[in-house]
């Protein structure tokens, strides 16, 4: 069993705008080519051209219909990878002390040198989060794109991982939870930002932007006809353009 | 850091280098960052200072990397071997390829130019690929926008000198209200869902307009789920509510559209509406100034919206009359409209009075001061902040001209076009539709033809006919059967070069375009067209040569296949002279460059072209000794002239003095400059030029010295299009070129100067189909070319049909369930789930994920080849039989556009089948099996 640290200095993570979100999977993609190329085993596809393709991917999008008693369906796009839980139950069920929470920021990985591979961490997680490499067979998830927040080799502008560099529709945001003037912390104040399943009592440090109501009726002041047809109308063009004066 | 913690390297090396270039994963053209290491591609990110993305990037761009990798890349140019159509070929050299080409193009040149058919597909070349054709001397040339989005653009041309998308884009900086119809989740891709982030970060509102309420629709504040092919009719109603209560700017529409200028209104009169012009040919206006007649652009001319005008006993009305008369009649009242649109009267009422309060009560003001066109100086630029986009879903249907022209319509009344917080154009546009080239057929065996393919005809004397008034072209563009084919109408050119209709042709030379599986309407009888042999043994269609980097279902066809690198491998060039990558404050173009060489005997196509003009002689493609003028593609990009001071790409040309800008003489060192700063060249509008672009005296003076044109273009918007009503004025028998018997009730009615709804030209075969059905391109894929990419697959590898909650019930239809679908074209069968927010009459799949057995090397059980279809079987390209026999194109009657949209269905359910029905036979594939397992690392 692993132990989780007491408290972290920062707690990193993102906000998911679900108001915004279009569900065009490119945060899902851009996560796996970073991370097809960088920390530990790249993400493997088997039958990535055969009946039954399967790769792993550690941010994946789904969608869900929302049928409301009144108005019409919606569709709400829901971006899930790792929630970097503050009491992750991930870490906790690992025998090797592969799965850890990094004290200084709270990230949740794995270090792969000791991951035997045995998918307890996949099984506790509650979210789904986790997915074993079929290839390298070691556990893969999130790192909040550990290599890529403290790179010295990037440019400071893009020293955020590679979904919130890449989300076309800004839904996606990148930030410290424990400092409350940071930018996601006000945006989870500002806009109701919720855990996700928190009767799960894990405390994911990613927060989601609930959907803005949809499909209030509009109910702008009634337009009062001028005319009822042409030849109304034009009578009214006319006085209107003699107030109008020369112009 | 706790020190039982694992120690990490948190600033691994990232890349030996970063490649920027121009990405080509869609059409959108964004700036890519490619990351490299040890010679090979190893991550692409959006490039942060590039004007179309700003740093972000989509799925597809992301994937780029699987594309480059991918095992469906054609590796040698092909001489087929076995029978046409069965994927047997023998890989050649690129000598022998080009020597066979030759030798069958040379003589048609020599005899018979307009006997090569050659069409482009999705090319972002068609400034150079229409070149190439022209030289040649066919008037056979076009690329895809016949099949895809032709009747935005024409429209747009024709009604405001500029449209959606790489014409026009709304001013995300100011609109507090974004109307979006009919656009699936692609065009423009990137651009729409920054744009969005943006106003919705701003906490204004957006409304979409769609029957299926996925990607941006699914995050719009309200959803209108309109019937398919309706969109036009709403339209229609919101002008009349408009127009009724006076909700219309008319300041705007006085002095900045054709609104005051006075048509023959006199039915008997030899010019009836034709706009009333001076000895100099210039509309005339009544100047409110004098009450006399003045040219709508005189120095302070103050045109006058309702006098009208006598002269030689013939009254004359301005515009805005005959628009009265048009949208104020009660066939267009929100009550009379509800039911065919799926919209109550009441809420089409709330929307036409919501565009109203924010247009008109939450106008806004910049304090910039600008001159207009007639000299008058304007000390603030107003705007109306509703702006407006669409695409496909309201274009691809056959009345989709005319319901364009209507939301057009829509935006000027509002005066909202090209003023603050409205629609705003991309240099080079705005530019008249007077200033576009006319289309050119004339055919001169040896030489070139007598000028450009396409444009913009003006009247009947500028279509494309032959000497007995039939199409001069094999896919009867510009003919009367569709007068105002503005991109040709690459969807008719199988069909009809297998009938022989209007001529046979000997060669047919195609680029990018899968036009035997997804791109065509018909798909097995398409097949069948190209596989058909005539009495002789002899295919019907003799020679079909195709170039393509993959191996696509349209390989097996051809029989000579000259493969193309992957846009990674190549040099392009997004030039200001097609279709560039301009930003509403900004003109830009931009290039591809190889930032990796190709592993294979493959060439960009494109210098394939500059090599195969130089064996055949053509003009501009030869020195003047004979000698081969463009080494590759590059060297055209660089050294070619189009006219004094103008060449493809616009930066960092040479002047009298040093570089400069958009005019200059070619630069050796041009394309490295490009590569230096970051793939393209961009220069910012004047601030007093940013808006009213086409009445802007700053705008034009700018426009002239970047070369856009030579003099300044300034013009108001055509809410009146004269050229419609000249092609009208011949089917009603005036003038000396008139139309077919057969044609003459059809361009009556449809070539009204005026915009209209009618229902779409199936729908009256269509009776006992009651359902509509629709294709969505999916954001993570384009076209047919992502099944063949490892990463994207995995997010669209199934498309079922989408069906409705009421339908589902009506059907008793369970998850899991298949049915077939029929149309009064065929019928398939295929797996359907449900859908909720979806109009209640319309099923709808994913576009082109459906594959042929044996193509883009998937394997044969890959679900896109067992489970996956394509609804294009549904759909004819020809409408069924008329009362006279004839079978009219089921395009838009007016530009050709390929009526994909107005497919009608019934459904039922039926026992599963093994595979998605019709199934095909394999190909052979061209292209070695892929392999098992994946797990791409290129660093160390």
């Amino acid at each position: 069993m692993t132990a989780l640290p007491e408290t972290t200095d920062r707690k990193l993570g993102l906000v998911i705008d679900l108001d915004t979100c279009v569900g065009c999977h490119a945060c899902v993609i851009s996560c796996k080519g970073w991370n097809t190329e960088n920390y530990g085993a790249p993400l493997a596809d088997t039958e990535p051209y055969g009946a039954d393709p399967s790769g792993t991917y550690l941010n994946r999008v789904h969608s869900y219909e929302i049928q409301p008693n009144d108005g019409p369906a919606q569709l709400v796009h829901f971006p899930k990878s790792c929630l970097h839980c503050e009491d992750a139950p991930c870490v906790t069920v690992c025998p090797t002390g592969a799965s850890y929470k990094r004290s200084a920021d709270g990230i949740v990985l794995v270090n792969e040198a000791d991951c035997i591979g045995c998918g307890l961490c996949a099984w506790a997680c509650p979210y789904g989060a986790r997915e074993m490499d079929p290839t390298a067979g070691v556990m893969k998830k999130c790192t909040l794109c550990v290599d890529r927040i403290y790179n010295e080799n990037l440019p400071e502008e893009d020293r955020e991982p590679a979904c919130v560099r890449t989300c076309p529709a800004g839904a996606r945001h990148f930030g410290d939870f424990a400092d409350p003037d940071s930018h996601v912390s006000k945006l989870t104040a500002e806009r109701g930002g919720m855990d996700l399943m928190p009767e799960q009592g894990t405390r994911p440090v990613n927060k989601y932007l609930p959907p803005r109501a949809r499909d209030a009726q509009m109910q702008p002041p009634a337009l009062k006809p001028v005319a009822e047809d042409a030849k109304g109308f034009v009578g009214w063009l006319d006085k209107a353009l003699s107030r109008v004066g020369g112009g | 850091m706790a020190k039982d913690q694992p120690h990490l390297d948190t600033s691994p090396h990232v890349s030996d280098e970063v490649r920027k270039t121009t990405c080509y994963m869609c059409a959108c053209r964004c700036g890519i960052n490619v990351h490299m290491k040890e010679g090979k591609v190893a991550y692409i990110e959006g490039n942060r200072d590039h004007p179309v993305n700003r740093g972000v990037l989509c799925a597809k761009g992301s994937a780029g990397i699987m594309q480059v990798n991918a095992p469906s890349r054609l590796r040698a140019p092909l001489k087929r071997v076995g029978p046409r159509g069965s994927g047997e070929f023998e890989e050649i050299s690129w000598d022998e390829a080009l020597e066979i080409a030759t030798g069958w193009l040379k003589p048609l040149r020599e005899t018979a130019p307009e006997k090569l058919a050659f069409f482009t597909g999705r090319d972002q070349s068609q400034s150079f690929t229409g070149l190439w054709a022209q030289s040649f001397g066919t008037p056979n040339y076009a690329a895809h926008g016949g099949f895809c989005s032709v009747n935005m653009a024409a429209a747009g041309i024709y009604t405001m000198g500029g449209a959606f998308w790489e014409f026009g884009q709304p001013d995300w900086d100011h609109t507090k209200l974004f109307l979006l119809f009919g656009v699936a989740e692609d065009h423009d891709s990137n651009p729409i869902k920054m744009g969005i982030g943006r106003i919705k970060e701003r906490g204004a509102r957006m409304i979409g307009v769609n029957p299926i309420r996925s990607g941006y629709n699914a995050v719009a504040d309200d959803w209108f789920g309109i019937t398919p092919g309706t969109d036009g009719l709403l339209i229609m109603a919101l002008i009349h509510e408009l127009m009724k209560a006076g909700k219309v700017d008319l300041d705007y529409l006085a002095q900045f559209t054709n609104a005051a200028c006075l048509v023959d209104s006199d039915p008997k009169s030899d010019s009836h509406g034709l706009l009333l012009k001076d000895s100099e040919g210039q509309p005339q206006v009544i100047d409110r100034r004098t009450g006399q007649l003045a040219p709508w652009n005189g120095q302070g001319v103050q045109p006058d919206l309702s006098a009208t005008h006598r002269r030689a006993g013939v009254t004359h009305r301005p515009v805005f009359h005959a628009m009265a008369d048009r949208f104020l009649d009660p066939q267009w009242a929100p009550e009379a409209v509800a039911d065919r649109t799926g919209i109550s009267a009441d809420r089409i009422r709330a929307l036409a009075a919501e565009l109203a309060r924010v247009a008109f009560d939450e106008a806004i003001a910049l304090d910039r001061e600008w001159t207009d066109f007639r000299g008058i100086t304007h000390d603030q630029m107003i705007g109306r902040p509703v702006s407006m986009h669409a695409m496909r879903g309201i274009s691809a249907h056959s009345n989709g001209f005319q319901t364009a022209r209507a939301l057009h319509t829509l935006q000027i009344l509002l005066g909202s076009v090209e003023t603050p917080g409205g629609m705003r154009f991309k240099p080079p546009y705005p530019k008249p539709h007077t200033g576009h080239p006319k289309p050119h057929c004339k055919v001169t065996p040896g030489a070139a033809l007598d000028g450009p393919h396409l444009g913009y005809p003006q009247g009947p004397e500028d279509l494309c006919l032959t000497q007995a008034g039939g199409p001069a072209r094999i896919d009867k563009a510009f003919s009367w059967d569709n007068p105002l084919s503005a991109h040709g109408m690459m969807h008719m050119v199988i069909s009809n070069a297998h009938a022989g209709d209007p001529y046979r042709i000997d060669t047919l030379f195609l680029y990018m375009a899968n036009m035997s599986w997804n791109s065509s309407m018909n798909t097995r009888q398409t097949m069948d067209m190209l596989t058909d042999t005539d009495a002789h043994g002899d295919y019907v269609i003799p020679r079909i040569i195709y170039s393509d980097a993959y191996s696509s279902e349209m390989v097996a066809y051809a029989d000579l296949v000259l493969p193309d690198t992957t846009y990674l491998e190549r040099h392009d060039c997004i030039s200001l002279l097609d279709r560039p990558i301009s930003e509403a404050d900004a003109v830009a173009d931009a290039i591809r460059w190889p930032v990796v060489e190709p592993d294979r005997d493959v060439r960009a196509f494109q210098s394939v072209l500059c090599d195969l003009g130089a064996r055949l002689g053509l003009p501009g493609f030869v020195n003047a000794d004979g000698s081969r003028k463009y080494a590759d593609y590059a060297d055209y990009m660089t050294n070619h002239i189009r006219r004094p001071g103008i060449g493809p790409l616009a930066g960092w040309r040479m002047g009298e003095t040093g570089l400069q800008h958009g005019r200059g003489e070619p630069n050796a060192g041009q394309i490295d400059s490009y590569i230096r700063e970051g793939g393209y060249w961009m220069e910012h509008v004047p601030e007093g030029a940013a808006y009213y672009k086409p009445f802007n005296s700053a705008y034009q003076d700018w426009a002239v010295r970047m070369g856009f044109y030579d003099s300044p273009q300034p013009y108001v918007f055509s809410l009146y299009s004269e050229p419609l009503r000249r092609m009208q004025m011949a089917a009603e028998g005036k003038g000396a070129h008139q139309p077919p018997e057969h044609l003459r009730a059809r361009l009556k009615t449809h070539m009204d100067p005026l915009p209209f709804w009618f229902e779409p030209l199936g729908d009256e075969t269509a009776q006992g189909y009651p359902l509509h059905a629709l294709t969505q391109r999916p954001m993570a894929m384009y076209h047919s070319w992502g099944s063949q990419n490892a990463w994207l697959r995995q997010i669209h590898g199934v498309n079922p049909l989408f069906v409705p909650t009421k339908i589902w019930q009506e059907h008793g239809f369970a998850e899991g369930d298949w049915a077939v679908v029929s149309s009064p074209t065929g019928s398939i069968t295929v797996p359907v789930a449900h859908m909720a927010a979806l109009n209640e009459n319309t099923v709808w799949t994913w576009n082109a994920i459906g594959k042929r057995k044996g193509a883009w090397a998937l394997d044969a059980d890959a679900p896109e080849a067992t489970k996956g279809y394509l609804l294009n079987h549904l759909i004819h390209e020809l409408l069924p039989e008329k009362d006279d026999g004839m079978r009219w194109s089921n395009s838009d009657p007016v530009t050709g556009q390929a009526a994909w949209f107005d497919l009608r269905v019934k459904i039922a359910k039926a026992p599963a089948p093994q595979e998605a029905q019709p199934a095909f036979a394999p190909v052979a594939s061209p292209v070695p099996p892929a392999t098992e397992t994946l797990a791409w690392k290129v660093g160390k």
